[in-house]
């Protein structure tokens, strides 16, 4: 069993899954669409975990790999691998659709064959721009993966779900076909589409610079960066539970993995002369999105913009090992670097979690305005438990992962500069008030209107969902040394390959 | 000078279909009306035997024959290949479409067979002449069937149109070739070709010639500005006709571009090039952002046609051979995926109802989930999102651009596909996230059916594995 391709198991079971999901919905009995869904998404877990039990964390060479040709013409590969940067981040994905099949479970009257087929396709699609080592590959799944959000939000959402959804697809296709073309462009350099031979291809700065503004059209629109983070308030509030847990959870993940896949290698001395501007821009983020998440009145846009805000600690964890490494200080470097991507992943579940659990609010209230609530807690005191440590979480309290990445971060930016640091701490500050004040008026006081008194606790399933996700918090809080020994020699790699010139 | 007859083996599957189209028609006239079908099946029989004849005698090496006027070469025979095929499925379409209004008749299929015989012929024109007897065959035959709903007054008006544009199209087109052959001497393509090169392109009347060649093929393709016919004849015509119109002759029209600028004259080619930059520019411009504002499908449709032929010049500016074959493969998959998406209006119509306004689309989801996702791939891959077909097709000439150096180009390309992206997730936005009007299901026969979703499932199919039909472009131009 060593040699079964788990990587094209995890990308294609999901998909053949979102197949076989859709045809079982002839028959409209939408109990056992969902066990199909359900069991498919619960055997890509399990064939992901392998991925982790047999990596090897002594080296930083693509491990899992499977190549073979598949567009002859333009040299094309079917070409996938994994490093300690995108196993985690594979892990992270069976383990939310998971629980985003879950939450959907009761939930979804509308089509519930279609939506959970696209959640799978989403997940399998997802799963193959994660493990992608060709960039046409790459860009093919990147591209195919906004169709099944685009109907999950606009069919499954709000109010405002059309307007939402083609902003959410028009900012990122804009954002993707500039990559599109340096891609190309590219090929052209190097005479080969593998992300391997990109990174070793040398460029010009100018070129270099031109390449990394593309690249950044591309990832800042994921990510998202301020000033180009206005789709995704408006995707998060109108799309389903689900769909804000896999779009905050997983799909800003890849902007982010986008960088530390394309812009820092293959264009290391334009990041480094820019870095300014990504220091800048995440700074923005971190502070000026957090003051805006302060005065939401809306529950989800709140967590919406903490993500942006949370966002820009993974970007400025990435783009500030430059200053670090002009001081000489490689560990310090890589602190910084591991740092942004352990915040990716707490990130991943702290996010998910506090959508998932305005959802259950949602589900029984149908308002996402937190002045509807109030003394919740009086009702529901274990969902107001779990919140709690979210909340906290998402605060950067030390014990949960939402302290690692941010402290490791905050850490790496003190070695080069008290001000970024400063600025960067600041959000110790914003995301306790804006995360704690949302929770107080929801969740404590007395009992706010009869719609509150006549809230039933969570039952088992809504339970185990947010259980797995507390146990994944603390887990991670308390003990991050496997995610840091996982991607240890990756980071390593990728600070060397950031510290050669390519001029 | 003696006689010497002429080597007819290249020219066979014309020879044929010339043969096969008089006898559908002599035949469909004694036919009584109940045998009416038959007419349908004998061109769609005359089709698929041209099609054979193409693939058995495809030419290795270029064949010349009729002292140099026609040409059998891959190119041609892969053209004509396509051109059959697409022909047989929008045969198969508007046979559904004309019964349904009862204007099944045998004129329709015999002025496709002869404008499909004029394409042959196009595509295999060896000298200016061929070109201009291929063009107008194809283009009377087409003006014909426009108004062949003479109930129809916008149709007769769309007809009109296209007749009097297309009649000057035609005149600049053979004022340009009499000022190429008044300097050259020669109607002969490949004599052409050298006698420029012996010129060095430094000839004004030359120069002065091919802008009004240039003219003439950007009529025939619909490139701006010499547009204006496209949408108002695509939307007057006849479903049947339309999707007849945007499909084989473009791949046709594909043909005509590539003997005349490419055979013909290539020595010219700084020159073309810098036309077809700016038609090009123009035409994605002007057709993504016009199309927008569109409420009509068809009229959608004929904008989105301009703008992608704007995506086709660029691979011939690219000025490669693997820019053509890029182009080629462009061409090619446009006409399939117009082909699908006009067969959908075809489907969704009825007796007195044209499924033509954006509108009508209007919660197809809910009534039939599998037509609005084959709708779903086809508006996806004419925006060129992957993974389907259309996505490739702007690779591939995204990609010959780049090479040939011209990033900023395909930076113009892509800016604008995000425009067009705009108006084709409108149809999809309809159809998933709009409630229908009429909720009633679709009824639509088990054939219907089977073609519209082959069409669909072929663009998601080739969209996964497109080496196929890739390397068969490659190999067709010799690249």
């Amino acid at each position: 069993m060593e040699n079964l391709p788990y990587l094209s198991l995890v990308v294609w079971t999901p998909i053949l899954g979102g197949v076989w999901v859709l045809l079982a919905s002839g028959a409209r009995n939408a109990p056992a669409v969902r066990t199909i869904a359900l069991l498919v998404s619960l055997a890509t877990f399990l064939l992901s975990l392998p991925l982790w039990g047999q990596f090897d964390v002594g080296t930083h060479e693509m491990q899992f790999q499977e190549r073979s040709l598949w567009i002859e013409t333009f040299g094309i590969y079917y070409h996938l691998g994994i490093d300690g940067i995108s196993m985690p981040l594979i892990l992270l994905t069976t383990f939310t659709t998971v629980l985003v099949i879950l939450a959907g479970w009761e939930i979804i009257t509308y089509k519930p064959a279609q939506y959970m087929a696209s959640f799978l396709f989403l997940e399998g699609l997802m799963i193959g721009a994660f493990s992608s080592l060709d960039a046409m590959l790459f860009y093919v799944f990147w591209e195919a993966l906004l169709i099944p959000m685009f109907l999950i939000i606009g069919v499954w959402g709000g109010p405002q779900r059309i307007y939402a959804t083609v902003k959410f697809f028009l900012y990122t296709f804009f954002g993707s076909v500039f990559m599109l073309v340096a891609l190309i462009y590219l090929y052209t350099q190097a005479g080969s589409f593998s992300i391997p031979a990109m990174h070793d291809v040398q460029i010009g700065l100018q070129a270099q610079i031109l390449i990394f503004f593309a690249f950044l059209a591309a990832f800042a629109v994921k990510v998202p960066m301020w000033p180009v983070h206005t789709w995704l308030p408006d995707a998060h509030v109108e799309a389903p539970t689900g769909g804000s847990v896999i779009l905050a959870a997983i799909m800003l993940k890849l902007g982010a993995y986008g960088f530390l896949r394309f812009s820092l290698p293959i264009t290391p001395d334009a990041s480094h002369a820019l870095d300014w501007l990504m220091i800048t821009l995440s700074l923005i983020a971190i502070v000026y999105i957090g003051f805006v998440a302060l005065v939401q009145p809306d529950m989800k846009k709140l967590i919406a913009y903490s993500s942006i805000a949370h966002m820009g600690f993974a970007t400025l964890g990435f783009f500030i090992a430059f200053r670090i490494m002009m001081a000489g200080d490689i560990d310090g470097a890589i602190l910084g670097v591991e740092g942004g991507i352990v915040q990716l992943v707490s990130h991943g579940f702290i996010s998910g979690a506090l959508f998932l659990c305005v959802g259950v609010m949602y589900d029984r209230m149908h308002s996402r305005m937190i002045a509807d609530y109030g003394g919740v807690v009086n009702r529901m005191p274990v969902f107001a438990a779990f919140m709690m440590l979210f909340a906290l979480a998402n605060s950067g309290l030390p014990g949960t992962s939402g302290f690692v990445g941010e402290f490791m971060v905050i850490l790496s930016s003190f070695k080069t500069s008290f001000w970024i640091a400063f600025l960067a701490a600041t959000t110790l500050v914003l995301g306790a008030a804006y995360s704690l004040w949302m929770y107080k008026r929801v969740i404590y006081g007395s009992i706010a209107n009869d719609q509150v008194a006549a809230l039933d606790d969570i039952g088992v399933r809504e339970t185990f969902i947010l259980a797995s996700l507390a146990v994944a918090v603390l887990a991670l809080g308390i003990w991050p040394a496997p995610l840091l020994e996982v991607m240890g020699p990756t980071v390593e790699h990728l600070i060397e390959q950031m510290t050669t010139t390519k001029l | 000078m003696s006689f010497i007859a002429p080597d007819l083996t290249p020219a066979t599957p014309e020879i044929f279909l010339l043969a096969a189209t008089c006898t559908v028609l002599v035949a469909d006239v004694y036919f009584p009306e109940r045998f009416r079908l038959f007419t349908y099946h004998l061109a769609q029989t005359s089709l698929v035997i041209t099609a054979i004849l193409c693939l058995v005698l495809f030419p290795e090496t270029p064949q010349v024959t009729f002292n140099g006027s026609f040409v059998s070469d891959a190119m041609s025979a892969v053209l004509k290949v396509f051109i059959l095929l697409a022909t047989y499925f929008v045969f198969f379409y508007s046979k559904v479409y004309l019964q349904v209004r009862e204007l099944f008749r045998g004129e329709y299929f015999v002025l496709g067979l002869f404008a499909v015989l004029g394409m042959m012929v196009l595509v295999s024109a060896g000298s200016l002449l061929t070109v201009y007897l291929g063009l107008e065959l194809l283009s009377l035959s087409l003006y014909a069937m426009v108004a062949m709903n003479r109930e129809s007054i916008t149709a007769s008006e769309a007809a009109m149109k296209y007749f009097v544009l297309g009649a000057l199209a035609s005149g600049m087109l053979l004022y340009g070739m009499s000022l190429i052959y008044g300097t050259t001497a020669t109607l002969d393509l490949s004599a052409i070709r050298a006698h420029v090169a012996e010129l060095d392109g430094r000839n004004l009347v030359l120069v002065l010639g091919l802008v009004f060649v240039v003219v003439g093929i950007a009529f025939k393709l619909g490139a701006v500005p010499f547009h204006m016919w496209v949408p108002d004849v695509y939307e007057g015509a006849p479903t049947s006709v339309t999707l007849f119109i945007a499909s084989a002759p473009k791949i046709a029209a594909f043909g005509m571009l590539m003997r005349l600028l490419v055979d013909g004259l290539p020595g010219m080619h700084g020159d073309w090039t810098g036309m077809l930059v700016i038609l090009s520019v123009l035409s994605m411009g002007v057709g993504n952002i016009i199309a927008i504002a569109q409420a009509n499908l068809k009229r959608m449709l004929a904008y989105s046609t301009i703008a992608h032929v704007g995506f086709l010049f660029l691979g011939i500016i690219a000025g490669s051979a693997a820019g053509y074959s890029a182009a080629m493969f462009y061409i090619i998959v446009y006409a399939f995926m117009s082909m699908g998406g006009f067969a959908m209006v075809v489907l969704l119509g009825h007796a007195g109802f044209e499924a033509d306004r954006i509108e009508d689309f209007k919660g197809l989801n809910d009534r039939n989930p599998w037509y609005a996702f084959l709708m779903l791939i086809l508006m996806l891959s004419m925006a060129g999102v992957p993974p389907f077909l259309g996505f490739w097709a702007k690779w591939s000439v995204l990609r010959e651009v780049i090479a040939a150096d011209m990033t900023w180009l395909a930076v113009v390309a892509v800016a604008f596909s995000i425009i067009g992206l705009f108006y084709y997730l409108r149809v999809i936005r309809m159809m998933y996230f709009e409630k229908a009007e009429q909720p009633a299901p679709v009824v639509v026969g088990s054939e219907m059916r089977m073609m519209v979703s082959a069409n669909a499932l072929a663009i998601l199919a080739l969209g996964i594995y497109p080496g196929g039909l890739l390397a068969l472009c490659v190999s067709a131009l010799g690249g």
